[in-house]
């Protein structure tokens, strides 16, 4: 399965060694794991809830997982991605792209996270000292989503 | 052939995150008024004529994204009978 949504934590190692010892013609791996900062805004941060829509998202995180395999020249592509009450330090989403050789698969990774960032039904709820909050979408995502 | 009173839109409406927070509902069923070329933004327009937060959080220039039978899509989609209609704000994971 390359795209999972799940409230479990995953192991990268794990994840990394299953994509790549899948395929011998894999000469690059290209990992990127997004982790709870326990602050934000200058506010700290003491739990970050991911909700998602149930139906949508493993279909949208595929149809990323295609697009990044139709425009790179890559061997594979993987996204786990949690939801769920999270804690700082937890990990939250996992993208891992195998290709020949590490130019195409650097730029893959990174298309798949701008993607996932701007297409994704995801939503990040924080909760502070004086409440919860819904993360505001940001301006920046929306520009490194459209460089590709 | 059309008919000219325009075909019945019978719509299941989702409310995710916030929206679903300030709508107090995580979704319903809609019946659009008849209408020719029905359209995402036709089902806002509905909405945001109750008044309150419907019309608050729909209001022109507030950010809003929407799905129709789970994809991504711009307001001026069209919609047909028995569509799922989802009505979010901008996604915020990763």
């Amino acid at each position: 399965m390359p795209v999972r949504v799940q409230s479990d934590d995953f192991d990268g190692g794990a994840e990394i060694a299953k994509l790549r010892t899948a395929d011998r013609s894999v000469g690059a791996v290209v990992a990127f794991i997004g982790t709870v900062r326990d602050l934000n805004d200058d506010a700290a941060i003491s739990e970050l809830t991911l909700e998602h829509y149930p139906g949508m998202t493993e279909s949208a995180l595929q149809e990323i997982v295609d697009e990044a395999k139709a425009r790179f020249d890559i061997r594979d592509a993987l996204v786990v991605h949690r939801v769920g009450a999270l804690a700082p330090g937890d990990q939250i989403v996992l993208v891992v792209v195998t290709g020949a050789h590490r130019g195409m698969a650097f730029d893959a990774c990174e298309f798949v996270m701008d993607y996932l960032k701007t297409r994704a039904p995801f939503w990040k709820k924080e909760r502070r000292e004086d409440g919860e909050r819904w993360v505001e979408a940001r301006a920046s995502d929306d520009e490194a989503a459209a460089r590709w | 052939m059309r008919d000219s009173v325009g075909n019945l839109v019978r719509l299941r409406l989702v409310y995710l995150a916030r929206l679903r927070e300030a709508f107090s509902s995580a979704g319903e069923r809609l019946e659009l008024a008849p209408h020719d070329a029905p359209t995402v933004a036709a089902v806002v327009a509905t909405l945001r004529a109750r008044g309150g937060a419907f019309e608050s959080e729909l209001a022109p220039g507030r950010a809003v994204r929407f799905a129709v039978n789970q994809r991504l899509v711009r307001a001026d989609h069209p919609i047909a009978d028995g569509d799922e209609v989802a009505i979010f704000p901008p996604v915020t994971g990763g």
